[in-house]
């Protein structure tokens, strides 16, 4: 910040300590921020963290509702976006976690009450991993358990020194907690990773295997755990030495409280979520040795949260169909990638994540086929083949909601802004407005219409609900537990 | 055996989950009856009848019961899933679920098969002339009992996790396969339960029979990737459909501490 802005606008100026930080799954809460009306100064926050907090002053910010890419009033937005819903037979709801929990609450509400679809960004990001806790079970704890005993350190196709940047300082390597006095001094550190990457520089062991070999890798682990040798093939198979491989089993028969950090290197190569299965079995076999925990690094600051409330509203964590009125579970079949790949879905809601710019080809041609609905605070891919563009507010600095830190730890995020419009305060109550119009227009139909589509006994006859009794039975509908 | 003709109508549609083409589903109805049957698009339910053009003669009994599907669905799922006997047979592609938890009965497709066949089967044959996707003779997503009886015969290439978690049953592969066959093999079952059994004819890249604890794998082919838990024990002549071939016997996976058997030809 420059002085001038400094005094020129001193009366303007917030300052607000022990902010927590929504950007990646680490939900660092001891953030210093000083905004003013043009610029904004972070303390303690990371070069993502400051990158984020500066979107509060940034001059590409989207402020009004747009349709068809230019500006409209508000409630022509939320109707046209209602419209949109209403008429599609199979809506696609993807929840992204660039916000708090209770939005995704409302978006998932909606989904079941259109028998849509619903998904999040953790099915391009650590889905696998998910899949593989139903497969094979996670042995897990929380950050503040890893910081104060943790004396190994393996990092698996992680590479926090570039996407969790306060990963070592704080909960891993170099933070001396109640066992870990000694800091770095106390711990051992191997990374694998085909790549020499700035983590791998920390290492005591790095076993730079052959791209996607990670899957051989830890079932060579397990297998010389069980006390047999691995398959002749190994070293040529993966790159690495069986003298390595030797001393990494070493190490994690020696180790009293073992972390396995896994990134995406496992969760997205070749074999996707047994590759975590593997790694999951090889942490419940490093509990005969010492305790041995698996946790993954968690990209985004709500990735996790949306997994646990979806869990929590239908049972199953991402990729969930409500098209028979019960929620079912298919990832391949109901998640993002494979719905718009295959020409499901008929109407997209997108909400504060940039789709457009992150899936591939097909899925994106896809995209711009159907009606897309955004929340979106910036121009991008996402807005731009947009037909309704809700403008978004960002989570944790212009309202407060819930976020999961990567250890499904709930933490609570205060605001300290308020957004740069008022039309509405939150995204969740952007997503109330619009689920009352969805009810709104669902009531209406079912007294013209000759089929009732959705939540509402799909294909019955039609009704002569007044619309309060409709939306009434619609409630009822959904307030009861699904079978 | 009576022979009931579906043929696809030029109907626009997304996608349709037609769990009532099955010989159960049909028989002892009228071609009225059947045509007022409900499939699924997304959340919108529709009469069978305004995507199918329904001809012929219906049984009493599901046994005495075939269905021909004349044409390529490749966007209808679960056709003859949860079929407990009678015929179906497709005269082109068909969607995900084919045959899924299929407990009787013959099914035979002429084209490709998509994602999830025969799931979680319990009995009765299964030919796919074509390709199948991934997960074909699987578990549902989940669930770790897989396919636990019947024959499947895939005479083109098989996806990846062919056969997880697999408990009994027979799959055989007349071309490739991808990752993960065999994956979980032999989970839950006990020592006198038949053992599950894959035979592939073609090239697997890798990662064959990984966390398997029971169960028979014979490849014909080559495997690319060996996975490390398996060790070798030998060499046996065997016969299979009608071949004498010499295989090489490794046992594993020693990851899972494993009593599988990987038969690969020498």
């Amino acid at each position: 910040m420059s002085s001038e802005a400094q005094e020129g606008q001193t009366s303007n100026k917030i300052t607000c300590t022990d902010v927590t930080c929504p950007v990646c799954g680490l939900t660092c809460d001891d953030i210093e921020v000083e905004v003013d009306d043009v610029s904004v100064v972070t303390r303690n926050a990371c070069i993502m963290g400051d990158a984020k907090f500066k979107e509060l002053r940034s001059s590409h910010r989207i402020t009004a509702p747009l349709i068809n890419g230019k500006e409209a009033p508000w409630s022509d937005a939320i109707d046209k976006a209602a419209e949109i819903f209403v008429n599609a037979k199979r809506p696609f709801f993807f929840i992204g976690s660039e916000t708090a929990t209770e939005a995704m609450s409302v978006g998932i509400e909606i989904a079941e009450m259109l028998g849509g679809l619903v998904d999040g960004n953790a099915t391009i990001c650590h889905g696998p991993t998910v899949m593989a806790i139903q497969d094979v079970g996670q042995v897990g704890c929380t950050l503040g358990e890893t910081r104060n005993r943790a004396d190994l350190d393996i990092y698996w196709g992680a590479n926090p020194e570039d996407s969790h940047p306060r990963h070592l300082s704080r909960h891993s390597v170099f933070q001396r907690g109640f066992f870990t006095g000694q800091g770095r001094f106390g711990r051992q550190i191997m990374v694998v990773d085909p790549r020499r990457s700035t983590t791998a520089e920390h290492a005591d062991l790095h076993l730079q295997l052959k791209p996607g070999t990670d899957f051989e890798v830890l079932n060579a682990l397990m297998t010389i755990l069980n006390g047999f040798e691995p398959h002749e093939s190994f070293t040529e198979v993966t790159g690495i030495s069986r003298e390595d491989i030797y001393k990494a089993a070493d190490m994690i028969k020696d180790a009293r409280f073992g972390v396995i950090w896994v990134g995406l290197g496992i969760a997205s190569t070749r074999g996707k979520h047994y590759n975590a299965s593997m790694a999951m079995r090889l942490t419940q076999l490093g509990n005969k040795y010492g305790k041995f925990v698996i946790l993954a690094n968690r990209g985004h600051c709500n990735v996790a949260g949306f997994n646990e409330v979806l869990a929590w509203q239908c049972g199953f964590p991402y990729a969930v169909d409500f098209s028979t009125g019960e929620p079912r579970y298919q990832p391949g079949e109901y998640s993002t990638v494979d719905v718009l790949r295959r020409g499901e879905a008929d109407a997209l809601f997108c909400m504060c994540a940039d789709l457009g710019a992150h899936l591939p080809k097909r899925a994106v041609e896809r995209m711009c086929e159907i009606p897309v609905v955004s929340i979106e605070t910036a121009e991008g891919p996402q807005a731009f083949i947009s037909d309704v563009v809700l403008p978004g507010v960002l989570d944790g600095m212009e309202c407060e909601g819930t976020f999961y830190r990567m250890d499904n730890v709930p933490c609570y995020a205060r605001s300290f802004i308020d957004p740069p419009f008022d039309f509405t305060k939150s995204n969740e109550d952007t997503l109330i407005q619009l689920r009352d119009a969805i009810k709104r227009k669902l009531a209406a139909r079912g007294k013209t219409t000759e089929t009732v589509e959705g939540a509402a006994e799909t294909g019955s006859k039609a009704t002569t609900l007044s619309e309060e009794e409709y939306v009434q039975r619609l409630d009822t509908l959904l307030s009861q537990p699904q079978s | 055996m009576e022979r009931l003709t579906l043929t696809p109508r030029d109907v626009e549609y997304l996608v349709l989950e037609a769990s009532v083409i099955t010989p159960d589903a049909v028989c002892g109805k009228t071609l009225e009856e059947i045509a007022e049957l409900p499939v699924l698009e997304g959340n919108t339910k529709w009469p069978l009848g305004r995507f199918f053009t329904i001809t012929g003669k219906v049984a009493d009994a599901a046994e005495d019961q075939g269905i021909i599907i004349d044409g390529d669905v490749p966007r209808v799922k679960y056709i003859g899933s949860k079929m407990t006997a009678g015929a179906v047979l497709c005269k082109g592609d068909v969607d995900m679920y084919c045959g899924a938890w299929m407990k009787g009965g013959r099914i035979r497709v002429k084209g490709n098969a998509d994602a999830f066949a025969a799931i979680q089967m319990e009995g009765g044959d299964i030919l796919f002339e074509g390709n199948v996707g991934d997960y074909c003779g699987a578990s549902y997503r989940g669930d770790w009992r897989g396919m636990k009886g019947g024959n499947i015969v895939i005479n083109g290439n098989a996806g990846v996790t062919l056969g997880e978690y697999m408990m009994g049953g027979k799959i055989t592969v007349k071309g490739n396969v991808g990752i993960n066959a065999g994956i979980h093999m032999g989970k839950g079952i006990g020592a006198k339960d038949p053992l599950p059994t894959i035979i592939i004819h073609g090239d697997s890249p890798g990662r064959v029979g990984a966390f398997m604890t029971r169960g028979n794998i014979y490849v014909l082919g080559t495997i690319e990737v060996m996975m490390p838990g398996f060790s070798p024990d030998g060499t046996e002549e065997l016969e299979i459909d009608g071949v004498k071939t010499t295989f090489q016997i490794l046992n594993g996976d020693h990851g899972e501490k494993g009593r599988g058997k990987l038969f690969v030809r020498t």
